[in-house]
């Protein structure tokens, strides 16, 4: 069994995710119910309640390059069922965004489709799921993903041929602009810069 | 007589949840509820948004809630869970001043004033009612037993989604027993389908969505009723994948809870796009007597 040593914890870490999410990591007494209740469980690396004590003991290494964090689907039953009312969820989305940050990605395939997802929200403002598998298979070399079930939807419409772009699309591509701190391009603009 | 609120489609109602878009709009009609569209409306993120950054999600969530309130439409319905849960989430962020500050530097605009989000499960229970939607029922589903599947964010965290219970939601039990179908008890009711994990861990989503499937062919049911694009998606364009993986045979119609009350209510099947499901639901619907 592995050993985890009790010395030198990260406070740093700790501090940031607690800033990050509002929530407090020390109020978990490891009940486990987050984990009994976690339907991704099986597929984790890690558990959520080891994640939580990780996270407690400041070992930031171990918490960040978990695949866990990129499995979780945010179905909100942790949370839902913590007795000491931690926003487990919340705890992970941050661990992921932190995760991101230090450029770990250990289920890379999990974070290749959002990634493909949000640039087409970027390019058209909306949506365009022919689009999201097209830029996910090119990301990741997958080239029969689903490829399947093309049959059982072609014939049905569900699958648009083309994307469809929202008259305030300019509008959401400068959202993510300015979220990626990106220079305000030359044309006016009402909003204070950051 | 009709009662207008603003209507938030979401993405996939205009791609791989067409049927649900179409029998929500009929079935709203039917029952004497105007939708009005939020003008040029934009995606809400998703789960891809609040998985990169919290404020990002929230902006892109409120620039629809704001459109909307600018339409004077205090109040939007959508039919997808998952708009729901980041608009909602959204709004109870944005009460803090602090966050509302950093939302505001991505937009244009102030953030004034936003509107209130419900499911549109939560309006046609409460707004409609169940004894309303019986008074319009045509052909009853007597015929028909199924499980209503609400999945996973329908209505947790319930801080923020403030209806109906958590762990045991009845809100579609109502309407559909309303239609006049049997009900049946289902254990699994709020469990995590796969969301979204399709396209990068076909094998999350052939194990969630088979334990679901399972449960529900135990239980008896002829039909799953949903009420989420990506848990119907799951649950019924992925079923041959699900089978393949598990060495099962289902073969269980997944519905809309809005197509099952629209042919209860005499409207057709093909305004309910029933023709758009994976599984084939014509037997069950003719043994049912609705087809």
């Amino acid at each position: 069994m592995k050993t985890i040593s009790l010395q030198k914890p990260d406070s740093q870490f700790i501090r940031e995710v607690r800033e990050r999410s509002g929530q407090e990591p020390s109020h978990c007494y490891q009940c486990g119910n987050c984990t009994a209740g976690c339907p991704y469980n099986f597929a984790y690396d890690i558990p959520v309640s080891r994640i939580m004590r990780l996270l407690q003991l400041g070992r930031r290494e171990e918490v960040l390059q978990s695949k866990s964090l990129w499995l979780c689907a945010t179905c909100q039953s942790c949370t839902t069922r913590c007795p000491n009312q931690i926003d487990v969820a919340r705890v992970m989305d941050v661990l992921r965004h932190m995760a991101r940050e230090a450029g770990y990605a250990t289920e890379r395939n999990v974070k290749a489709f959002g990634d493909a997802f949000l640039e087409s929200v970027e390019k058209h403002g909306r949506v365009y799921e022919v689009g999201i598998l097209a830029s996910y298979v090119l990301k990741t070399g997958r080239f029969w993903t689903d490829v399947e079930l093309a049959p059982a939807m072609l014939p049905k419409g569900k699958l648009g041929l083309r994307p469809h772009t929202i008259q305030g699309a300019e509008h959401i591509a400068r959202i993510f602009r300015r979220y990626r701190g990106e220079p305000e391009s030359a044309e006016k603009n009402g909003g204070e810069k950051k | 007589m009709s009662q207008r609120i603003g209507y938030y489609p979401g993405c996939s109602g205009s791609g791989t949840s067409v049927e649900y878009d179409a029998s929500t709009r009929a079935v709203c009609d039917r029952l004497g509820l105007s939708l009005q569209d939020v003008p040029d409306w934009s995606c809400c993120g998703s789960t891809p948004a609040h998985t990169v950054d919290h404020v990002l999600s929230a902006a892109l969530s409120a620039r629809n809630l704001e459109l909307a309130a600018q339409a004077g439409l205090d109040t939007v319905t959508t039919p997808c869970p998952s708009c729901l849960a980041n608009l909602r989430v959204a709004g109870h962020k944005m009460e803090k001043e602090g966050f509302r500050k950093q939302v505001k530097n991505l937009l244009d605009t102030e953030c004034e004033s936003l509107a209130e989000v419900k499911s549109t499960l939560q309006v046609l229970l409460e707004d409609v009612g169940p004894e309303a939607v019986q008074a319009k029922v045509v052909r009853p589903l007597s015929k028909l037993r199924v499980v209503c599947y609400y999945g996973c964010i329908m209505n947790r965290p319930p801080e923020v989604m403030q209806f109906d219970d958590p762990e045991h939601p009845m809100a579609m039990d109502t309407l559909m027993e309303a239609c006049g179908a049997e009900v049946l008890p289902f254990p699994l009711k709020v469990e995590c389908c796969g969301a979204a994990a399709g396209m990068p861990r076909k094998d999350i989503v052939t194990e969630l969505s088979g334990r679901l499937l399972d449960v529900a062919a135990g239980m008896g049911a002829d039909a799953i009723v949903t009420a989420c694009p990506l848990c119907q998606m799951n649950l019924d364009l992925r079923q041959g994948q699900v089978n393949s993986a598990r060495g099962s045979k289902h073969a269980i119609p997944v519905f809309y809870f809005t197509q099952l009350m629209g042919l209860a209510m005499g409207l057709s099947a093909s305004e309910m796009g029933i023709a758009k499901l994976a599984v084939n639901p014509k037997p069950c619907l003719e043994q049912a007597g609705v087809l």
